[in-house]
């Protein structure tokens, strides 16, 4: 996937998230009050509606949820095949992230896989990518 | 003695094609004039106007007409009306008709859903899509991973199936098998030729586990549905048919925070509101954007408990139009176009009066249900002619 990816448009509540990685560190957002993960992260917790929220450092590891691989080019730069992914982030109940499983052949990915986060720079966003661990 | 139910009565529909020249709004008009028609009231009876999701300016072919313009273009005198997509998915616009016209405020409502998406894709000159230098709200944890459509979001719901509950790609065929042979009897769909299950098999993979033939594909045309107040039925000509019951649900609006598709918890409410039951339903409309959420509307609804759905559609006798529970008789989303829910609650309409000629359900249907949603919104509906 050389071609570049469509970016977010960072702002106030969702910089943390996208920037953790510059620190080689995945942030999720974390109420003080309760201990619920927010994701996406919102100035409220969706649990008991404290305001006391704030990223927090996660070990960055987690289980492959579920996933597909991705044939189609939806558009022509796209190289394909590979792998989208729902993975349930170790130590943050509820929250998943959609990411790409990398650094494997897609045929290698299965639910259950224990992966490990792994952060590929574009622009000012360090996108939260995911490795399988052996 | 008053009626405070809400029926569907007059329902019409366009020309149904890809890259269409007919102005959207004269295909919104065109299937206005066939429900005004089928029901005998003229424009100056209709006092509402209910749509999903409205303008999208953005995007123009996903939604190229909103409810503010077809009231304003036709000259209708509304004392209601409504447009949005922040709603249960798109039959939600006919939830919202029918909760006006019991509360009083409007008698009779157009409903319609205008998509041009095939048009737009080839006349980009006419329908430009606007360019965005970063993505924001829901997209941006999708799109920066390249997760770019709902095949890939729906795919991941199905591969679970496929591996906790050993779903085949020759279960998930019958969605796609069964909505091609209805299409070839409905002369207005979209794709009119059978598909065989060796094509199917050999298809390209868009996401696994679904291949071209899950997906359906973007279609030019309007389908309107009349939402009528129950007292106000002796000024329609044509046999009413009641909603008898209506569910819908969101908890995230999100494809990848909740555990399950929206379906899920909307199908089991919609039985919490009547006292039909699932046996008692004679043919079902399920939305099938992509096949697999035909598979979980089964499930959802309780034709068979979560994870049979692959099972229960197996060898596709039991969803013929033939079968014990006729499936998207119309063609569904995959055969018949990409009508975008509507069609679903067009279709039971058109069996439930008995008008389906050669796709016709046998033995005089009561009860149908229609659905719309496949993702994190949903809506059912169920309808009965009394």
């Amino acid at each position: 996937m050389a071609a570049p990816r469509p970016l977010p448009r960072l702002d106030a509540t969702n910089r943390a998230f996208w920037t953790g990685g510059a620190e080689q560190e995945l942030r999720l957002m974390h109420c003080r009050d309760c201990d619920a993960f927010i994701h996406p992260p919102r100035p409220v917790c969706r649990n008991c509606l404290s305001e006391n929220v704030a990223p927090r450092t996660v070990a960055g590891t987690g289980v492959v949820d579920t996933f597909t691989v991705n044939y189609q080019k939806w558009h022509p730069a796209m190289e394909v095949p590979f792998v989208i992914a729902r993975v349930a982030v170790d130590g943050a109940p509820g929250v998943y992230l959609t990411t790409n499983i990398v650094g494997c052949p897609v045929e290698a990915v299965d639910i259950g896989d224990r992966v490990r986060v792994v952060f590929e720079r574009q622009d000012d966003v360090y996108l939260p990518l995911f490795e399988k661990i052996d | 003695m008053t009626n405070g139910d809400a029926y569907i009565t007059g329902i019409g529909q366009s020309q149904v094609g890809m890259k269409l020249t007919r102005h959207p709004l004269l295909l919104t008009l065109d299937a206005v004039r066939e429900a005004l028609a089928e029901a005998n009231l003229g424009i100056d009876q209709i006092d509402g106007v209910s749509t999903y999701p409205g303008r999208t300016p953005g995007l123009l072919g996903f939604s190229p007409v909103g409810a503010d313009e077809l009231v304003d273009a036709l000259g209708i005198k509304a004392t209601w009306y409504a447009g949005g997509a922040e709603i249960t998915s798109q039959l939600g616009a006919v939830v919202a008709a029918a909760a006006a016209v019991r509360c009083g405020l409007a008698r009779h409502v157009i409903c319609f859903r205008t998509v041009y998406e095939a048009a737009a894709l080839a006349r980009p000159d006419e329908y430009p899509v606007p360019r965005r230098d970063r993505v924001d709200g829901t997209s941006q944890w999708t799109a920066p991973f390249n997760a770019l459509s709902a095949a890939t979001w729906t795919a991941q719901y199905a591969m679970r199936h496929v591996k906790r509950y050993g779903l085949t790609r020759e279960q998930l065929a019958q969605i796609a098998l069964t909505g091609r042979a209805n299409a070839a009897l409905n002369p207005r769909a979209l794709v009119r030729e059978p598909l065989t299950m060796d094509e199917y098999l050999s298809a390209r993979m868009i996401s696994s586990p679904l291949c071209l033939y899950d997906c359906d594909r973007y279609t030019d045309a309007s389908t309107v549905l009349i939402v009528s107040a129950g007292d106000a039925l002796d000024e329609v000509s044509c046999t009413p048919i009641r909603i008898a019951a209506m569910a819908g649900s969101v908890d995230r609006l999100s494809w990848d925070q909740a555990e399950w598709m929206a379906c899920y918890p909307t199908g089991i409410d919609l039985w919490k509101h009547t006292d039909y039951k699932p046996s008692d339903v004679d043919t079902a409309q399920l939305y099938d954007g992509f096949s697999f959420q035909a598979v979980a509307w089964l499930e959802a609804l309780g034709f068979c408990d979560i994870g049979e759905g692959g099972r229960f559609i197996e060898g596709g006798k039991r969803i013929a139009l033939d079968g014990e529970l006729p499936l998207n008789t119309f063609g569904g989303q995959i055969g018949a176009g990409r009508l975008h829910g509507f069609g679903f609650a067009h279709e039971a309409v058109v069996q439930l009066r008995g008008k389906g000629e050669a796709r016709q359900v046998a033995g005089d249907p009561r009860v149908a249900v229609c659905t719309s949603g496949g993702g994190p919104l949903a809506t059912a509906l169920l309808l009965a002619r009394d």
